[in-house]
């Protein structure tokens, strides 16, 4: 599914990621651990196509398309969905219209036809209701005024209407009380299947307690360094981040 | 943050392709010479049959006008116009007036079509097009249609071209015409008092409800002409209107001097909607050509509870002066404006509103979106007022501006006066700048540059989108992303 080979990667002079080797296959779930500041979010946003970020080395290829010489726009058609660690407001925007502007911009890149508004109104109704997220807000502006956790699930309503192939979940459960922390990952696991993989970036082991992994990695100083099963993360949560920090300062 | 780098280099490109409305009508014009004179203004008057007092004023007008000079305290620069070199006068051939449309030339019929604009009556009557608008189409100096005029005529509305109103109701002209825009009001508005050649008319009688939208569409097309409209419309007690109105222009290297006057009157209880999407050619991306758009527009709540409502949306125009106010006199009237001015590439737009509180109880309601971006300027200036005898005087003021990248700039000129304690005014204002991480958003959806842009702008806009009649909220919407189009990179 998604492969990134030696990925090199600067921000204003500053190097995050340093050679950065990750494979995703067909149906994984892969973990992304790591402490503050080993450069999780910035592989999300590159991997997404967000501007600011130098590319000095590496490649990004999902299913044979090089990920990196594409706009946003394009991946998001080619598959590739980022669940925001903070999703950002449109003011004046109904939620419904984004949704479908959205949905209907990847379904013409992909020469698709477009969806009507009584058949999308249909498909966003049906996984709103999973999600718990009631139609009043789907007449609001686009994240205006939703709590913290009302932006999460309604990251992963676009992320069910859109159905991506490569799930990124930036930090999902921050911010997350652990009704809404159900609620997600439940929303999460509905969407498993074997032609949809999901990069999960997250401090916790808490998270995967509900989207259990099929691998871990553990990022630190912008490298994985180390790669396991699902009972990596909790040794991690057993023993901290330290050893990796002082592996990593050693390298 | 501002969007990015590349949003510059793409609004280099802008061209003046994306304007569609462009083209050229070839055609047999007649025209006063060059320049203007006493004889000029004479030659106008006379080419429109009118009355002696209607020369008169216009004279009046003329020589009041040598002896003023062109307003300097808006925010726009423009080369020095040298009103010697214009035409005030161009008409097709053998026209001083709408004719049926059996007879008018076919290649402004074929314009009118070429924009959109509806005058056969009978294809709209079988909804083929936009159904229950009643249209006046100024071609350059004269009204060539007006459709559905015996229709309204069954209601007792009255909606013809000025020109001819002179001739058929002087008895209401005499009355109305300058009497909310003096003819001395200031230096464009004293032009067009003496050379103005056209426009529309309407007049709505106590407590009639106008059954269908009433819209003038103007069109300049010949070169070096300037278009001098004059529009006054009256709605006596009770009654109600809604008037729309459009304009576009050909595509030109030289500067067009558009200098307009609308009067609005709204008697006891009657409320009169006025709403504009002007789209003159802005010029091209170096700022080369375009309309100079100086216009008065000011409506008058002379009755009690009566209500005025004005609705922009401004996207063309090298140069935009615009303030189209109220005069709250009525005791219990409201005055409303909502606009949307977007500026691109080197427009510069000075625009904005007067409330002028003089009645008692009076409100009034500003809501101003501006967004700027390529290299525009874009300011709102606008003016609350309360006479001292303004007792219980509101006002609430909007006005949200919008950036799009960083070479592009945006002002808020708000004035108040309060003479009367108990009057209350309220103003927010805010700036904001379309965020790299908003674009980023909508694109990781799948929504491209300019779709996203888009986007967010029309969610900016839709307060006041939400003010406009329905098909021109679509068309507006639409004219948004055209006239954005190469904003981002």
């Amino acid at each position: 599914m998604l492969e990134i080979r030696n990925l090199v990667v600067q921000i204003e002079d500053n190097r995050i990621l340093n050679g950065l080797n990750l494979t995703v296959h067909d149906g994984e779930v892969a973990a992304i651990m790591g402490p503050n500041g080993s450069g999780k979010s910035t592989l999300s946003y590159v991997i997404a196509g967000k501007e600011d970020y130098e590319v000095l080395d590496g490649e990004i290829v999902l299913d044979g398309q090089n990920l990196l010489e594409m706009e946003p726009d394009q991946r998001a058609a080619a598959g590739v969905f980022l669940a925001f660690q903070y999703p950002l407001e449109i003011p004046g925007v109904g939620t419904m219209t984004f949704l479908k502007a959205a949905l209907n911009a990847q379904r013409k890149a992909r020469g698709e036809p477009e969806l009507t508004t009584p058949e999308l109104m249909k498909r966003v109704n049906a996984v709103g209701e999973k999600l718990e997220i009631s139609r009043d807000f789907l007449k609001r502006a686009l994240n205006v005024g939703f709590s913290g956790g009302e932006k999460k699930r309604m990251e992963i309503l676009q992320m069910a209407l859109l159905e991506p192939k490569f799930c990124i979940l930036d930090e999902t459960d921050s911010g997350l009380d652990i009704d809404a922390l159900r609620i997600v990952s439940e929303g999460v696991n509905a969407l498993r299947s074997p032609d949809r993989s999901f990069l999960v970036i997250t401090h916790y082991q808490r998270l995967l307690n509900h989207i259990v992994p099929d691998t871990v990695h553990v990022m630190s100083s912008g490298r994985i360094v180390r790669s396991g099963g699902k009972e990596l993360a909790l040794e991690l949560e057993a023993n901290g981040y330290a050893d990796y920090r002082q592996q990593a300062e050693a390298a | 943050m501002p969007a990015v780098q590349e949003t510059i280099d793409r609004v280099k490109l802008i061209d003046v392709d994306q304007y569609k409305y462009g083209f050229e009508t070839t055609i047999e014009m007649e025209k006063a010479p060059k320049g203007l004179s006493e004889d000029i203004v004479r030659f106008i008057s006379k080419k429109k049959d009118e009355p002696e007092w209607m020369t008169e004023w216009r004279l009046d007008a003329y020589r009041r006008w040598l002896t003023m000079r062109e307003p300097r305290w808006a925010r726009v620069q423009y080369p020095p116009i040298d009103y010697d070199e214009l035409y005030y006068y161009a008409a097709p051939k053998g026209m001083t007036g709408p004719t049926s449309i059996d007879e008018l030339d076919p290649e402004i019929l074929k314009t009118y079509e070429k924009l959109g604009i509806p005058l056969r009556e009978v294809e709209m009557l079988e909804g083929i097009q936009r159904p229950n608008v009643a249209v006046d189409a100024v071609f350059d100096s004269v009204s060539v249609a007006t459709t559905f005029k015996a229709e309204l005529a069954k209601a007792g509305v009255i909606f013809m071209p000025i020109s001819e109103a002179i001739r058929e109701h002087p008895e209401l002209v005499r009355k109305y015409l300058g009497s909310v825009v003096p003819v001395t009001d200031n230096f464009f508005a004293t032009l067009n008092s003496a050379v103005f050649s056209d426009g529309s008319f309407v007049y709505v009688p106590p407590g009639v409800r106008c059954p269908m939208e009433l819209s003038t569409y103007f069109r300049i097309n010949e070169r070096n002409t300037g278009q001098f409209e004059r529009t006054l419309i009256i709605a006596d007690k009770g009654s109600y209107v809604s008037y729309l109105e459009g304009c576009t222009a050909p595509r030109r290297d030289e500067n067009q001097l558009h200098a307009a006057v609308v009067e609005l009157i709204a008697l006891d209880d009657a409320e009169i909607k006025y709403s504009t999407v002007q789209n003159w050619y802005p010029g091209d991306s170096e700022g080369k050509g375009g309309i100079f758009n100086f216009v008065t527009k000011r409506g008058d709540c002379r009755g009690r509870n009566s209500v005025i409502t004005w609705t922009q949306v401004e996207t063309g125009s090298a140069i935009t002066w615009k303030y189209p106010s109220c005069i709250l006199r009525g005791d219990g009237s409201r005055g409303e404006f909502y606009s949307i001015a977007i500026s691109n590439g080197r427009q510069q737009v000075d625009s904005g509103t007067k409330m002028i509180h003089l009645g008692k109880n009076t409100t009034s309601r500003v809501i101003s979106k501006g967004i700027a971006a390529g290299k525009s300027d874009n300011t709102y200036r606008g003016l609350v007022s309360a006479h001292r005898r303004a007792t219980g005087a509101r006002n609430f003021t909007n006005c949200d501006s919008l950036l799009i990248g960083n070479q592009c700039g945006a002002h808020t000129v708000p004035y108040l006066e309060s003479n009367n304690s108990t009057a209350v005014f309220e103003h927010e204002a805010t700036t904001s700048k379309i965020s790299e991480d908003q674009m980023f958003y909508c694109m990781q959806r799948g929504l491209g540059e300019e779709e996203a842009v888009a986007l967010i702008v029309n969610g900016f806009v839709k307060d006041v989108l939400q003010q406009l009649p329905m098909e021109f909220a679509v068309e507006a919407q639409k004219l948004i992303s055209i006239s954005l189009e190469g904003s981002v990179g």
